[in-house]
């Protein structure tokens, strides 16, 4: 059993054998990988010494004291909290030791291609058709909404491989080549002006048959470990008070006194209440998870934080009066990271929006609190029985 | 970092109160009472504070007390808020006691730690920590006057009373002149104590005293609140999955799943600010904030949990033999008890530097 002093003491060793100050960036991020100490939970040679996840901290702190680097972890948060999961779940021994490593030190940015312009709260409807053609997949489509798709070498991908069958049956899981020549990606310019997002265009498209991550026709399972790591990165952050989107405004509550109103200060003081609240709520559910007792309070998180993001930032615009009519800058940029409480008022007021859609609908999201939660019977499924090619379109 | 979990002792404390409630306070038998000559279920307390110990939780054990802190009480809160028990849990157990503790009275701290007595303290149920109060004429060492809006004072064994020279009194109940307020909480009736002449035993400053016991009642109502709101949101999920219309369980439709989840989603909430301003009230850190925070958020919870109920239970909900019209009147009382969420928004805005314009 690999404890706390274990740990320590493998990243001493670490530190003495790769001074941080002497050593390259990613020689030593690397090296870090190959002594396990990358993410201690994942198992022996893939970057991890199957320690308990909660020990990761001792290193990160050992490590973080010494002033080493890091992997940028949010440049590759789809890499690392979306693919990597989900190829240590269901990746061939080979394709974990191709992949992970390059993914952890962030030598290769990973993209995801699930969204689809038909197939958006209803993914499992996901058109994108992979036609075997000898040991390779012949791929066609389009997908949509993808971040870091400009920037990624590796895609995750889901498509369509028999269409006879209902929806859920269909579906194969792959890794896609974003170097491929088939694949086109363009920017996807958002309400606030910028582009995070792209569109991605797959026109014979050839994957050989050993990038496939699971069964054949099995990829909805597959693409549920990926979903669900999705929602638990949402679930577990850890904000000060203040630290979200009230922060802002109320600095600017504070700072300038000429912008108060009545009006304005019963609705901020209702908000700053709410914030608190759910600040509190996410940390009751960290410190369930640290206990080993997980609790439902996720599902609920992200809901909570997309209706008092909207509502704060749109607050902001209204206090700031005549500075609220104006807006930072519209030129077309495509930024490398998402930054929800970034730049100004206006865009946080806009980009905020997406918050409600982005990762699962709040529609969605209250359906599955009400059935996965409460036990609340499910929507009627009329298309449960019916082949793909036959869905409503 | 505050701790918002139950620990296990908590968890074994609640067992055996939602046990006892199980057994004392069904909801035909509460019903029953509301319209009896004693609305109060003076047998449930004594299970509580004989069997159980529970009236003596913030008392220390030199004083006759268990010496534990207001995370139990808290929790205790969260059972007869569940089964809306008409007991003078929060009114002696937590208010009166608090403003004792403040003063150091051995006497009376002994008496409600044991549950020998109930202990009211005779201040408006809608006053808000920190604010103004009515206090009671100071004539040649007698006390004359009147006071309403006082919860629990038809059981009280003795009154706690704030007079004009900032002293706060303690006044047997037979001294005084109690007569029930007919009341929108049915399980927690108001009264108006009037003295006459009636002799008051002097504990000490009544502002501090007055202050402390209503920031604990405040505080801890928030736990009574999240009962409350649990118990709703529970008995209407369970309701809509077997009420069926259309050839369906009416809980399968969307319009009303959706508002259920939301309402869960509350509930979630609430219970981690019910959490934090309880532990901040047994630490003492942060305390004003935790409390100001939980009660503004509690009580439109509470009161939408109890509206939902009915209105999701729709004609049986309307009726005066189902249970959901104590919880709504409850919630609705509690939404004024202690100070409205408006007042302790204003309290959040002065302690984070939030100021009005």
């Amino acid at each position: 059993m690999t404890d706390a002093a274990e740990l320590r003491r493998r990243t001493r060793e670490l530190l003495a054998a790769y001074p941080p100050a002497g050593t390259d960036r990613l020689d030593f991020l690397r090296a870090r990988f190959d002594a396990g100490l990358a993410w201690v939970h994942y198992p022996e040679g893939l970057g991890g010494l199957g320690a308990p996840r909660s020990l990761q901290t001792v290193v990160d702190a050992e490590l973080e004291a010494a002033g080493a680097p890091d992997n940028d972890p949010r440049r590759i948060g789809i890499g690392l909290g979306m693919a990597a999961p989900t190829i240590l779940k269901y990746g061939t021994e080979e394709q974990k030791r191709r992949y992970l490593r390059p993914l952890w030190v962030g030598e290769e940015v990973w993209c995801q291609l699930f969204s689809e312009p038909g197939a958006g709260s209803d993914l499992a409807a996901l058109g994108t058709r992979g036609v075997r053609e000898g040991d390779q997949w012949v791929v066609n489509g389009q997908k949509v909404w993808t971040s870091s798709a400009h920037l990624a070498r590796w895609a995750i991908l889901i498509a369509r491989t028999d269409p006879d069958v209902p929806k859920h049956a269909g579906i194969t899981y792959f890794i896609c080549d974003m170097t491929d020549p088939g694949v086109e990606v363009r920017p996807l310019r958002q309400i606030t002006g910028e582009a995070e997002f792209n569109e991605v265009f797959l026109t014979d498209v050839r994957i050989p048959d050993s990038r496939r991550l699971g069964e054949v026709g099995d990829g909805w399972r597959v693409a549920q470990t990926t979903l669900n790591n999705e929602r638990v990165a949402i679930g577990g952050m850890r904000l000060p008070r203040e630290g979200g989107m009230i922060g802002p405004v109320s600095k600017t509550w504070r700072e300038r006194p000429e912008l108060r109103t009545h009006d304005l200060h019963q609705r901020l003081l209702k908000l700053w209440v709410e914030s608190e609240v759910s600040r509190l709520t996410a940390e009751r559910l960290r410190q369930q998870l640290v206990a080993g007792q997980p609790g439902p309070e996720g599902a609920g998180m992200k809901l909570a934080f997309a209706r008092l993001n909207q509502e704060i930032s749109g607050l902001e615009v209204e206090l700031l009066g005549e500075e609220g009519l104006l807006y930072d800058d519209w030129t077309m940029r495509r930024p490398e990271l998402v930054d929800f409480t970034g730049r100004e008022a206006g865009y946080r007021y806009l980009r905020s929006k997406g918050n409600s859609i982005e990762g699962g609908t709040s529609e969605v999201l209250l359906n599955i609190i009400a059935e996965r939660v409460l036990g609340l019977p499910a929507e009627p499924r009329t298309d449960k029985d019916v082949a793909w090619k036959d869905l409503a379109r | 970092m505050t701790d918002l979990l139950y620990s296990e002792e908590e968890e074994a404390l609640r067992a055996a109160v939602r046990d006892l409630l199980a057994d004392h306070c069904d909801a035909p038998g509460v019903i029953a009472r509301t319209e009896s000559d004693a609305p109060h279920d003076l047998a449930a307390w004594k299970a509580l504070v004989d069997g159980m110990g529970l009236a003596g939780l913030l008392v220390p054990e030199a004083q006759g007390g268990q010496g534990v802190t207001h995370r139990e009480v808290a929790v205790v809160l969260e059972e007869l808020g569940r089964a809306v028990a008409p007991v003078p849990y929060l009114a002696s157990a937590v208010v009166a006691t608090e403003a004792l503790l403040e003063c150091g009275d051995e006497d009376l701290l002994g008496r409600l730690a044991s549950g020998r007595d109930i202990g009211v303290l005779a201040v408006g149920l809608h006053r808000a920590p920190g604010t103004a109060f009515p206090a009671v004429r100071l004539e040649g060492g007698a006390l004359h006057g009147e006071l309403t809006g006082i919860a629990d004072a038809a059981v009280a064994d003795v009154l706690l009373v704030p007079a004009e020279d900032g002293g706060l009194y303690a006044v047997e109940a037979a001294d005084a002149t109690v007569i029930p307020q007919v009341s929108l909480d049915l399980t927690r009736p108001l009264a108006t104590v009037t003295l006459d002449g009636a002799r008051g035993r002097p504990l000490g400053d009544a502002g501090p005293a007055v202050r402390r016991a209503l920031r604990a009642g405040a505080g801890l109502l928030a736990s009574e609140q999240l009962g409350l709101a649990e118990w709703t949101l529970t008995q209407t999920v369970r309701y809509l999955k077997e009420r069926k219309q259309f050839n369906r369980p009416v809980g399968g439709f969307q319009a009303l799943k959706h508002r259920l989840a939301q309402l869960w989603l509350e509930v979630a909430s609430l219970r981690a600010a019910a959490r934090n301003a309880a532990d901040a009230l047994a630490t003492g850190e942060d305390t004003d904030l935790a409390v100001a925070v939980a009660q503004a958020y509690a009580s439109p919870v509470a009161v939408h949990a109890a509206e939902e109920a009915l209105q999701l239970h729709a004609g049986i909900g309307m009726t005066w033999e189902h249970p959901v019209h104590l919880y709504l009147k409850r919630a609705k009382a509690d939404s004024i008890a202690y100070g409205t969420a408006g007042a302790h928004r204003g309290a959040v805005g002065e302690l984070v530097d939030l100021q009005a314009p």
